[in-house]
């Protein structure tokens, strides 16, 4: 049994088929990306596995069950924890705040009990806060604990968005674009990352990426889309040689050096 | 500027940052405690209104800006506040001490239940759903004459605890004292919810619903219980505030009244317990710096005291056109600035508080 399957999914916004009968499986313990050029579907394939968008047809088992009866605020709860490709942290709120929100799967206080702030809660935010510290460790986000977000530099709320998806203690991790906008050096660190992300952690990655490089260092399979239908799947060379991917993304066959556009 | 070394995962749960923050105010309870022995009763009638009001802000700040949802009715629900109280103690015959919780609690449901249908709407047009149900609850208050006494307004008894008395003029200081203590109470309890995971989830929702989702958070329950805690706060500042009145009626608490609070906490600072406090003493100052000036100016022209109708609202909106243009973190925000140009005197830069542009949002998927 895989961990996520996705089969012959479909979704339509109005007359545009954003995806085509798209089927994959991501297997615990590995690193899926998901690679094509914009518009292809795969955002969107993000968003129907986080339940904000409702596939037409077609099915997402996570663990064998059937995710599409959950809401989306269910899904974290079960073990699915994602970033955005446009941050979406929560701006007026510190860096440890932020990572905190990611532990609200684990809370078992109700705000009655907050209010009083009862021994029971101050426990809990023990042990969340010890948890949080782990990922500001593994992160390497000390120097910005008791910062606001909405003074960060771009690079540093990536890895903050990360490590919140992290402090979900996810068993699957989707990253939409972990490495857009980010230095050379910096996707450096995601690539470590995301492979620490897997071997230490054993937590199962599936990513959309633009950066090539990044996808071949890390991922152990690969999906191509154009379109919303599903264009090779294999390891990342072979989907970078494959024909269909290549013309793709050049629109001719003539060029075989490498699959992604400049 | 003061760096706290952490040794505990404590040191970011407590209440207070480090000692010193902690001696600032207990020296500022320990002053309120003994204002009225500084100042004459006219102004301890004063600082009670500013409580009283404190109160009322701080539930419309739990919600405006803690969990960022508009309302423009919550005079509404200092009227469920208020009436509910003065009901309880007249016909069921509840002593203050059971009828006062009981009617921030009524204020609470009534909230959740207003919750139920307009959470589902956003910014400008829950702002419009809320409202309606100021307007509304006036209306109601008419229908209801019976119990709440309709145009001619319900008179609200003196409170009593245990044989004590505590009445406006009677006994002013008494009830400053007992409006401080429940002030207290408040403040610690917003304060709990802040540092807790109800507050962060509150802080999720106002900041990105989309993301607040990602992470495992209820939306439309926590804006629920948003209402609901915001509510019973204003529900138990309008209780306060009928007693201080003493007599009140449909339209005690109108729609200005919605929109005075949106001003408190706008001036005083969106999003922090200081704001409430800040905002409702410019409120209840103003009309009394207003009186003073214009008797001034009255005694130095020789044309005597003038009224100028009008112009204490006037006033007011431009106060509250400035700050939206000039500060937009209030009086809270400027206080902060001033604080840390001596904290890092000198080397305080002029953009130290400029908010860096927000970057793109992803597309909205309500």
């Amino acid at each position: 049994m895989s961990l996520l399957e996705l089969t012959n999914v479909t979704l339509r916004f109005g007359g545009l088929v954003a995806v085509n009968d798209v089927s994959f499986n991501v297997e615990e313990g590995e690193v899926f990306a998901l690679v094509g050029p914009n518009g292809a579907g795969k955002s969107t394939i993000f968003n129907m596995i986080s339940r904000f968008y409702t596939p037409a047809e077609g099915e997402i088992k996570f663990e064998g069950k059937s995710i599409l009866n959950w809401e989306p605020h269910e899904i974290p709860s079960q073990g699915i924890a994602r970033t955005f490709q446009n941050i979406e942290l929560f701006e007026q709120a510190s860096v440890l705040q932020n990572l905190l929100v990611g532990r609200h799967t684990h809370r078992r206080s109700n705000f009655l009990a907050d209010m009083v702030f009862t021994p029971f809660v101050r426990n809990e935010e023990r042990v969340h806060r010890e948890a949080v510290e782990h990922v500001i460790d593994f992160l390497d986000l000390q120097a910005y604990r008791d910062k606001m977000i909405a003074g960060l530099p771009y690079g540093v709320r990536k890895v903050v968005e990360m490590g919140r998806a992290l402090a979900i203690k996810p068993k699957l991790l989707l990253l939409d674009e972990p490495a857009s906008g980010l230095s050379v050096e910096e996707t450096q660190d995601v690539a470590f990352w995301i492979e620490d992300i897997k071997k230490v952690m054993g937590i199962t990655v599936l990513m959309v990426e633009h950066d090539m490089h990044l996808v071949g260092a890390v991922s152990d399979r690969v999906m191509a889309l154009a379109d919303g239908r599903m264009l090779a799947i294999g390891t990342p060379q072979e989907v970078q040689n494959d024909p269909a991917v290549i013309e793709a993304y050049l629109g001719s066959d003539d060029m075989s050096e490498d699959g992604e556009a400049a | 500027m003061r760096i706290v070394f952490k040794t505990s995962y404590d040191a970011d749960i407590r209440l207070f940052k480090h000692n010193a923050q902690a001696f600032w105010y207990l020296l500022l309870f320990t002053v309120a405690i003994l204002l009225p022995f500084l100042v004459n009763d006219f102004l301890i009638g004063e600082a009670t209104l500013v409580l009283i009001w404190a109160i009322c802000g701080m539930g419309l700040m739990m919600l405006v800006g803690q969990t960022g949802q508009a309302s423009l009715g919550h005079a509404a629900f200092m009227a469920v506040g208020a009436y509910s109280n003065v009901i309880y103690q007249i016909n069921f015959n509840m002593p203050f001490l059971l009828s006062f919780p009981l009617s921030g609690l009524t204020a609470g449901v009534a909230g959740a239940l207003v919750a139920l249908p307009t959470t589902r709407l956003h910014g400008i047009y829950l702002a419009i759903a809320t409202l309606a149900i100021s307007v509304l609850t006036e209306d109601i208050i008419i229908i209801l004459e019976p119990i709440t006494g309709g145009i001619a307004g319900i008179f609200a008894p003196d409170i009593q605890i245990f044989g004590y008395t505590f009445n406006r003029y009677g006994n002013p200081v008494e009830l400053y004292w007992l409006v401080l203590a429940i002030t207290f109470v408040v403040v610690y309890a917003y304060r709990n919810i802040l540092r807790s995971p109800t507050g962060r989830a509150f802080a999720a929702v106002r900041d990105s619903e989309v993301s607040a989702k990602a992470m495992g958070v209820n939306v439309a329950r926590t804006k629920m219980v948003a209402f609901a805690i915001s509510c019973t706060i204003t529900g138990l500042g309008g209780a306060l505030m009928g007693h201080f009145a003493t007599v009140f009626t449909n339209e005690t608490f109108n729609l200005i009244i919605s929109i005075t609070l949106l001003l408190i906490i706008v001036v005083g600072g969106l999003g922090t317990i200081h704001g409430a406090f800040f905002g409702s003493i410019v409120f209840v100052m103003l009309p009394l710096l207003i009186s003073v000036t214009r008797d001034a100016v009255g005694s130095l022209t020789g044309s005597g005291s003038i009224t100028i109708p009008g112009l204490e609202s006037g006033i007011f909106g431009a106060i509250l056109i400035g700050f939206i243009l000039f500060e937009p973190m209030g009086l809270y925000g400027r206080w902060l600035k001033i604080r840390t140009y001596f904290e890092l005197f000198p080397f305080y830069r002029k953009d130290m508080f400029r908010r860096q542009k927000s970057y793109l949002k992803t597309e909205r998927t309500r």
